[in-house]
């Protein structure tokens, strides 16, 4: 009794190996960015275009885990706009909070 | 899986009106969990946005990275901060420890979306097998973090001399080892604060997403999605375990690249 009921009634479907392909390759180009990552907080000087640029890789990453890890590329547009209309807003709140604390600084040491 | 709606067929004549529509042809569940994860977006980005803010009103160490001592005037280089790896004592070796927790955390997403993909096969075996590999690398991340926090926590043996005003309203000028809520021996006292504020709550997500693997390591492993007849709780889950990663991917350049 036990043994059928652990039994699978589901038709299981064989792998699709073009599908398994494409994750283990969106794997690799986020480790490659990573890699790339490290490799330039070493090599490069530091300053606002290093730190542009990780933040610019860093987004890049955002994009391929969001949109192939988790399928938000396969979703229906409004679903797709739905989340990323609304972290629109944050870029906002980016450039208010760093004017702010840029004008902190100002205050605090001169 | 979306298309599977239990609803009553819409009839052409009753039209957009008459109910049973999907729009966002997701289920409910996976709807939900996404407007989560947007809400969570939003505090993460609010704790992040608020460490960049509190960062650019400290001055950057200007000088040579190998004179580099710690001082609450200045915020401190990253990478001379955390660069102890594990086992090996007093070695200088820069973002090594950390490098490896994020590539262990991405790991882990891989193993998820291979669960995923399984799932959507009705493949009990890959899911278990995939669903215990994740698992595994969930686990290895929050002890790795728990390292990380010890090792902040108790600091190097060298420490800093620091002049801060103390829990009793003292200024006092001395030696400072390691990092608290008050005073640390890296930079500012909100560096740290920040820093156990920020990876804690990323943490404290990790350890409710390792708990999430487990409740689905299980229920696959017994069969009751088997018997549920779809698998979506693995895609849910996996939801949820990618926006970890994805926190970490923000996590990792804004404490320990810029």
């Amino acid at each position: 009794m036990d043994i059928q009921e652990n039994k699978s009634t589901l038709n299981v479907v064989p792998r699709n190996d073009d599908k398994i392909k494409k994750i283990w390759k969106t794997a690799l180009i986020l480790l490659a960015i990573t890699a790339a990552e490290f490799v330039m907080a070493f090599t490069m000087p530091r300053g606002i275009i290093l730190y542009v640029l990780f933040m610019a890789l860093t987004i890049w990453k955002a994009k391929y885990i969001m949109m192939e890890f988790m399928h938000l590329g396969d979703e229906v547009k409004p679903l797709i706009y739905s989340i990323l209309v609304p972290i629109a807003f944050l870029f906002w709140l980016i450039i208010v909070l760093i004017k702010e604390g840029s004008d902190i600084f100002s205050l605090r040491w001169f | 899986m979306s298309t599977h709606s239990t609803a009553i067929g819409v009839s052409s004549k009753r039209g957009v009106w008459g109910g049973g529509n999907e729009p966002l042809k997701a289920s409910y569940g996976k709807l939900m969990m996404w407007f989560f994860l947007l809400s969570d977006i939003f505090t993460f980005a609010a704790f992040l946005i608020t460490y960049l803010s509190i960062r650019v009103s400290y001055p950057a160490y200007a000088g040579p990275a190998k004179e580099f001592v710690g001082s609450n005037e200045y915020w401190p280089i990253p990478e001379l901060v955390f660069d102890a790896i594990p086992f090996v004592h007093g070695v200088h070796a820069p973002l090594v420890f950390v490098g490896l927790m994020t590539f262990i955390l991405i790991a882990s997403s891989v193993t998820m979306v291979l669960a995923v993909e399984a799932g959507h096969r009705n493949d009990r075996n890959d899911v278990v097998k995939w669903m215990l590999w994740t698992l595994l690398g969930g686990i290895t991340f929050l002890g790795c973090q728990a390292w990380e926090w010890n090792h902040f926590i108790h600091g190097s043996e060298a420490g800093a001399v620091l002049n801060y005003i103390n829990g009793i309203s003292q200024n006092v000028t001395e030696t400072v080892f390691g990092a608290n809520l008050l005073v640390n021996e890296y930079g500012p006292a909100s560096f740290a604060n920040l820093f156990f504020f920020i990876t804690g709550f990323h943490g404290f997500h990790v350890t409710i997403g390792v708990v999430l693997l487990f409740m689905v390591f299980y229920q696959a492993a017994v069969g009751v999605y088997d018997r549920r007849g779809h698998y979506e709780m693995v895609e849910k889950v996996g939801l949820y375990w990618h926006f970890v990663d994805l926190v970490w991917v923000f996590v990792f350049t804004l404490f320990y690249l810029i």
